[in-house]
């Protein structure tokens, strides 16, 4: 008997995830001229020459195979090396260092590692989008716990106990965050940390803008006291080092659990690409006066706009990292889709609203400072217009 | 003088661009208006920032011919005063551009504009290869701009990036 014909083959879980709140955003824009996007999450400037030239190299060289499946071990000691100088860590380059396509796929790689079939992993928000639906694939359950702007998004603690049962496995925390650009400094990070003990907590720290903070040192998890043996360091070298195009992130965390991320790694990945392997090593040799200019300008980039944020009427603090201000829309009146929205349509402004990033970003808009001066002087011009007309 | 970080901030924005706009420059290093323009003002005064100008990509100027060349001079230092005697002698011209002394196998580079390749030969002969110290001339014509203080001319400045992105 010929089976009956399905409805959808699409799997209910995949069905049920819910479309990203960018994707309509990016449709709506894409069909605009002229119009200023400060919806980008990423740098604008191209990789460095010295690092595309490595990767050319490479190529001429004909190092086209795979790759170990952790990643180069030239790279992975360069790594190890890296977080040593810059945080202050330990990973041994042979068993604790994984190099991944993109510190998304970490982050995918971390959470199918840890995850029993129910088991909630809580999600900081607002928060980056891909966590949420990430936990669901890997058939965990997560649970968001609010921030809010009156604390300039830093997470209270108190806030987090509470969303802890018995099924808690691990916390997600991202610093500099994306969309709030907030840095959890070694207070806010060791308060965390006594959460985790007292309930035996894996903390996942994705610190992919570690290298764009702009006060004072930057402090990861896993240099709080104790914190190494349970937490998953994610970063990598798309924001710091300026190379999204290339996917190239690595994860960092305790033997057992990085070589758990492997099997996974192995049989999912394979390898990272070669070529773009030799161009992080590159990066990790020479990229930290390119690093740093940067990290400069970005920083003049900050003060510019958020200062004018303010000017012009929309509440805004001012962010320790990452490129994203988010300032406040409740003054407006308008729900964070709406301003994006009519902004998007009667200045050709493209902001992302806050509420994509989590119901605690309602009232907020993310804007991207990673843009040209100019660029950003001609969108406050537009916005204040916009403003003026509400 | 030794510059105070916000000083130094300021001049490395404004080598970039001159054209900041005084109140975006003020927010841009955190400070009020006032105290910028202050600022700005006292590292003008100090010849810190000597001068403004622009970048002109010449090529595209129609109507002025120019030719620049680089002179590789080999000369004889006067006993007290070195090179800086014959330097000076040659940087009062006004058709020359810059003067280094350099190390290696000449003593001082000299970049000349001019008219045309004639104009720049008679300067080398007649100006010159005839100063007293001057033991020889090497001339190079600049062929093509590429790049120029740190600024490529032509630059494909398109934004390749997706308008939005996580």
């Amino acid at each position: 008997m010929k089976p009956q014909t399905r409805k959808t083959y699409v799997s209910k879980t995949v069905a049920g995830l819910k479309p990203s709140g960018i994707r309509r955003f990016f449709d709506l824009a894409s069909t605009m001229d002229g119009v200023i996007s400060l919806g980008v999450g990423e740098p604008d400037f191209v990789t460095s020459w010295s690092i595309r030239e490595a990767s050319i190299l490479s190529l001429e060289q004909g190092y086209t195979s795979y790759t170990p499946n952790a990643g180069l071990l030239e790279l992975r000691q360069e790594i190890a090396a890296y977080l040593r100088r810059k945080f202050h860590v330990d990973y041994c380059p042979e068993t604790e260092i994984l190099v991944t396509v993109g510190a998304s796929q970490a982050i995918d790689l971390a959470l199918r590692a840890i995850i029993d079939p129910g088991d909630e992993v809580i999600v900081v928000e607002p928060s980056f989008v891909a966590y949420e639906p990430l936990v669901v694939l890997a058939g965990g359950r997560p649970v968001a716990v609010c921030t809010s702007g009156e604390d300039q998004f830093q997470l209270n603690p108190a806030h987090l106990e509470r969303a802890i049962t018995e099924r808690s496995k691990a916390v997600i925390i991202c610093s500099p965050n994306n969309p709030t650009g907030t840095v959890l400094g070694r207070k806010e990070l060791e308060a965390i940390a006594r959460v985790a003990h007292e309930h035996d907590l894996l903390v996942i720290a994705d610190e992919i803008y570690a290298e764009l903070t702009y006060e004072g040192e930057y402090t990861s998890m896993a240099a709080v006291s104790a914190m190494r043996e349970r937490t998953i360091l994610i970063s990598g070298f798309s924001k710091g080092f300026a190379m999204t195009g290339w996917r190239l992130g690595f994860a960092a965390a305790p033997d057992e659990i990085l070589q758990a991320m492997l099997k996974i790694h192995q049989y999912a990945m394979m390898c990272a690409p070669t070529m773009a392997q030799y161009g992080a090593l590159e990066a990790l040799r020479s990229g930290e006066r390119d690093v740093a200019e940067m990290r400069n300008s970005y920083r003049r980039r900050r003060n510019y706009f958020v200062a004018s944020l303010n000017e012009i009427g929309l509440p805004c603090h001012l962010p320790g990292g990452a490129f994203y201000a988010f300032p406040s829309i409740k003054p407006t009146g308008l729900t964070s889709e709406q301003f994006a929205e009519r902004l998007l349509i009667e200045e050709k402004v493209a902001v992302v609203p806050g509420n994509v990033f989590g119901q605690s970003g309602e009232g907020y808009i993310r804007c991207s400072y990673a843009s040209s001066l100019e660029q950003l002087q001609e969108a406050i011009k537009r916005m204040k217009r916009f403003l003026a007309r509400l | 003088m030794k510059l105070s970080e916000k000083e130094l901030e300021i001049i490395e924005i404004l080598e970039k661009d001159a054209r900041t706009p005084i109140d975006v420059l003020a927010k841009m290093v955190d400070l009020p208006v006032e105290e910028t323009e202050a600022l700005v003002k006292k590292l003008e005064e100090a010849k810190v920032i000597v001068q403004y100008t622009a970048l002109i990509d010449w090529r595209k100027a129609d109507g002025r011919e120019g030719v620049t060349a680089m002179i590789d001079v080999k000369v004889t230092p006067k006993r007290g005063v070195g090179f800086d005697e014959v330097a000076e002698r040659i940087y009062r011209f006004p058709e020359v551009k810059s003067v280094y002394l350099m190390s290696g196998a000449y003593d001082l580079s000299v970049v000349i504009e001019g008219r045309s390749m004639a104009e720049i030969a008679q300067f080398v002969s007649e100006k010159l290869s005839t100063l007293d110290s001057v033991i020889s001339t090497t001339t190079h014509f600049i062929l093509k701009k590429y790049k120029h203080d740190g600024i490529v001319f032509d630059q494909g400045d398109q934004d390749r990036r997706i308008v939005v992105s996580p």
